[in-house]
């Protein structure tokens, strides 16, 4: 009962995610309402304030979350969102302006790799963040040699490269939104997120 | 294909907002003015100019008292008091004319013509200029007379009649500063031109993610910040946007894909196109002078490196080969050199290089400097952020001298900085006020004015 229920999540999840990506793969345009024909600087031809676009529908319900593992220390939840809140990869922390790993960080990508060793079904996205000290437009680059380094060492830890991709987000989404040391700290992180499961 | 197209801008936009020169003889009734759309650009009659405005020693001292209501409806009203002190700000902003507070005068009588000014009124003051007007909106269409008047001489300087939709009242102003500065002063004003930056102000939340995360969409707006729009609706992170040279098309970073990837977006058409698809993250886009390439970074190779493509797409090249971080390119004028960040010598720096990939040079020796942007003509200067103490503040360094100057001294951090097409203002991000907001400064450093208030602002672009 409960492994057929665990079937029919994961066949719907499946159908769930083709048909995100069959969205994803469409070309929208960004501009809501092309605007009356005219000049950029015109008075006349004001463009017209886009619509709030229409609030994302919520995450259909997947069946009933699915308490009992499958097979002991595999972890299975009923959606990509429950999966990731419960964090089985765990963060990788960095010195400031430095994208090496260091002791902590490789015991931490070890757990990590042990994990991914037991689902090789997951697709896992590392995002590289930085701090608020460095320029926006070199923490861009910077982020992504973090999220670079991370996937570097798994994939020398075993992990098949095809599983792993890569995503620097600079400055832009700080974990910890203060101005001090500590927070600064934690917001130099690679951070996992499982895309595929 | 540019030049066609600034033609077609100039007839449209006369189209908008109709022109003529009027002359010093108020006595004559304006000639009716045909309404907007019919594009008959008047050509600018050369009794036009008479008389240039000189300070004795510094910038002319000038009055712009409210413009004169022709009649009492709302309109007219709110028209009139809009038009002229969006003016006033206008001519604020570009220090050519030193605008005396408006309080000093206040008690001098309104003129609606040459005759009714009270010129020993005005000596009084000691003044150069006086800036009158008057505005009538009727039946849609709104009617606005400027004359500048040399309050020595009692001779008019410059006298305009303007006539079009009341729909975007700012527009008047504005083309009313830039038609001054440009008659008056041979200066090409900014007042019509746009900003484009990234703000979270409308609140939105990523869709779909585990973490709880804003939008960042992208806006653009007048050069002082009002007249927002929102250009993007995707619901995600969109970042460093960037105007074509004729300021139809903002190329941006979006991760709409998951990944970073570079969109144009042709804001008048509608229309996305995708310059990138490829592998990697792409970031960064930089538009060519001559709007037909763009530089970008990208990580496609395995390291952030520069590329330069076609807008199309097409015959993509590297331009840098060298395994530190390469990116936040900016052309110089000419289209022939970039400059860009490299952080090959240790730590980011401004490096410079000819467009082929060869001719590289190091610019800064900064402790951290990124961001360059290289000014237009007739000036020859790379602005940047660079790491000074514990802030970001904005410098400058001359390319014909290389000397540096530093424009921002820590209050908060300062970053970002983005050319007016004049050269004489940068566009960047500051901390001062708490979250991040747009600033704009002077050249010298002077001239500090706040153009966004709402959410967190950043990436600013100023349209060429």
């Amino acid at each position: 009962m409960s492994k057929s229920h665990t079937i029919t999540s994961r066949l719907l999840l499946a159908a769930l995610t083709v048909a995100a990506a069959g969205c994803a793969a469409k070309t929208s345009p960004d501009v809501q309402g092309a605007p009356s024909p005219g000049p950029p600087l015109s008075a006349g031809s004001p463009i017209s304030v886009p619509a709030p676009p229409a609030p994302s529908a919520p995450p259909a319900p997947v069946g009933e979350p699915v308490p009992v593992p499958v097979r002991d220390e595999v972890i299975v939840a009923s959606s990509l969102d429950d999966l990731n809140r419960t964090s089985p990869l765990q963060p990788v922390f960095f010195a400031l302006d430095s994208n090496s790993l260091d002791q902590t960080a490789q015991t931490t990508l070890d757990q990590n790799a042990a994990v991914l060793r037991k689902h090789p079904s997951w697709a896992v996205m590392i995002e590289g963040h930085c701090d608020e000290r460095g320029t926006a437009e070199y923490n861009l680059p910077l982020g992504e040699r973090r999220a670079v380094a991370v996937r570097a060492h798994l994939i020398s830890l075993g992990i098949p490269a095809s599983q792993i991709q890569v995503v620097s987000y600079g400055k832009e989404f700080p974990f910890d939104p203060g101005h001090d040391e500590a927070a600064w700290a934690k917001n130099r992180r690679a951070h996992f997120v499982i895309t595929a499961q | 294909m540019t030049r066609m197209f600034r033609l077609a801008l100039l007839v449209a936009l006369v189209g908008v907002i109709d022109l003529v020169a009027i002359g010093a003889d108020p006595q004559q009734p304006p000639t009716p003015v045909s309404q907007s759309p019919t594009p008959t650009p008047t050509p600018q009659q050369p009794t036009d100019i008479t008389t240039t405005l000189t300070g004795a020693g510094g910038a002319p001292q000038m009055a712009v008292p409210a413009f004169v209501p022709l009649t009492r409806d709302e309109a007219t009203l709110a028209a009139a008091r809009t038009i002229s002190q969006v003016l006033f700000d206008d001519l604020t902003f570009e220090r050519e004319f030193a605008l005396i507070p408006r309080d000093t005068y206040s008690s001098i009588p309104a003129a609606s013509s040459l005759d009714d000014v009270v010129f020993d009124r005005w000596r009084e003051l000691n003044i150069d200029g006086l800036v009158i007007g008057t505005v009538q909106v009727a039946e849609g269409v709104l009617t606005l007379e400027v004359r500048l008047l040399n309050v020595r001489t009692r001779q008019q300087a410059f006298g305009r009649r303007y006539t079009g939709s009341p729909a975007d009242l700012r527009l008047y102003a504005h083309t009313v500063s830039d038609e001054l500065h440009q008659q008056q002063r041979a200066l090409r004003g900014v007042a019509r031109t746009k900003l484009t930056f990234v703000s979270d102000r409308d609140g939105d939340r990523l869709a779909g993610t585990i973490e709880n995360r804003g939008v960042k969409e992208i806006y653009f707006s007048d050069y002082d910040g009002e007249n927002a729009r929102r250009l993007t609706v995707g619901r995600t992170l969109n970042i460093t946007p960037t105007w074509s040279p004729d300021g139809r098309s903002i190329a941006y970073t979006s991760y709409r894909r998951g990944v970073p990837n570079i969109f144009i977006s042709n804001i008048y058409q509608g229309t996305l196109e995708e310059l990138t698809k490829d592998a990697g993250n792409n970031f960064l886009p930089a538009w060519s002078p001559d709007g037909k390439r763009l530089c970008f970074m990208s990580t496609r190779d395995g390291n952030p490196e520069l590329y330069v493509v076609n807008r199309d797409g097409s015959n993509i090249l590297r331009l840098t080969t060298h395994p530190s971080i390469d990116e936040a390119p900016t052309w110089s004028p000419s289209g022939t050199q970039i400059a860009f960040t490299s952080d090959r010598s240790g730590s980011p720096q401004i490096y410079i290089v000819d467009a082929d990939g060869l001719g590289l040079q190091k610019i800064t020796l900064e402790s951290y400097a990124d961001r360059p942007t290289w000014s237009p003509p007739p000036y020859n200067e790379i602005a940047y952020t660079a790491r000074a103490g514990r802030s970001l503040d904005l410098k400058v360094v001359n390319m014909a001298t290389r000397e540096v100057r530093q424009l921002t001294f820590g209050e908060g951090d300062n970053e970002s900085p983005a050319w007016a097409p004049n050269g004489r203002h940068l566009a960047f991000v500051s901390t001062r006020t708490g979250r991040k907001q747009i600033f704009t400064v002077a050249g010298d450093g002077k001239n500090v004015r706040q153009v966004t208030r709402s959410g967190n602002n950043s990436y600013p672009d100023w349209s060429k």
